[in-house]
């Protein structure tokens, strides 16, 4: 496998679904290319430092025109 | 992987909702509103917007919710009207955007151009406000095909085939977009980690 295999190939090596052979051959590769280790191991900590941030809370006054508008949807009988 | 979101109850809370409790509906509404809002926003980028195609995704689904079967998640089929409802506003707001189907998907620019070393741990070298700040500005620029295809299976940790029938795309194309949206999200990290620490 060449480093452009590698990159074509890298989702599906860091969500775990390559097949066992195809896999082997990517990690030999990235044994030997030290590049494309570093692309590897900086995407899969991309993924994770988006993950491990803090998402946004909703806004509170988001979220209560949100509760009148469904109000307003389902009518006098709603909470 | 599936995400852990769908809780035991909420088939009862929607059968609840269908059946007219609104506190039912309330309910549903309370579990998703945020992701709702974070998905309008990653595609609208303009927070205005994306509490519009919020409502108005929430009021549309209580409107069909008859129309829901119960053959896909709730969230999958609610993720669906709301990304459509956001990128009807995006399309407003530029007219030249694309439609969800458009084909993004090339494979002749892929190989990175800029690759730095980040050190062990790239993220600690920032306050969090200044981590977020440079996440947000790295997820702003991405095309909002990608950047949805990126919330839903990394974020959200839908799975591809939940992802391509939330979004009504093939898998392929969930799968090449999430490859193109991690790429593009590395190379603009790279720009700040690959410089070092932080003075």
């Amino acid at each position: 496998m060449n480093c452009d295999g590698v990159i074509r190939e890298l989702s599906n090596f860091l969500d775990g679904e390559l097949d066992p052979a195809v896999q082997r051959e990517l990690e030999r590769h990235l044994g030997d290319c030290g590049e494309c280790a570093l692309i590897v191991d900086q995407t899969k900590k991309t993924v994770q430092i988006f993950c491990d941030s803090e998402p946004v809370e909703l806004p509170a006054e988001v979220r209560s025109r949100l509760r009148e508008a469904l109000r307003r949807k389902m009518g006098p009988s709603s909470a | 992987m599936t995400s852990a979101i769908v809780r035991e109850d909420e088939p009862a809370l929607i059968a609840a909702a269908k059946a007219g409790d609104a506190r039912a509906f309330e309910e549903i509404v309370s579990r998703y509103e945020g992701k709702i809002f974070r998905l309008a926003q990653n595609i609208t980028r303009n927070t205005e917007d994306a509490e519009d195609a919020m409502q108005e995704a929430f009021l549309k689904s209580y409107a069909h919710l008859q129309e829901f079967q119960g053959d896909s998640r709730f969230y999958t089929w609610l993720v669906r009207i709301a990304v459509n409802e956001a990128l009807m506003r995006l399309r407003k707001r530029r007219p030249n955007q694309v439609s969800l189907d458009e084909p993004v998907e090339t494979e002749d620019d892929l190989m990175p151009r800029e690759v730095q070393d980040w050190g062990p741990s790239p993220d600690k070298q920032y306050a969090q406000t200044e981590l977020r700040n440079i996440l947000s500005e790295a997820a702003e620029k991405l095309d909002p095909l990608l950047a949805v295809v990126f919330f839903l299976r990394d974020l959200e940790e839908l799975s591809t085939e939940e992802t391509a029938e939330a979004l009504g795309i093939s898998i392929s194309a969930v799968k090449s977009r999430l490859l193109r949206a991690r790429l593009k999200l590395r190379e603009r990290l790279d720009r700040h980690f690959g410089q070092g620490a932080p003075n």
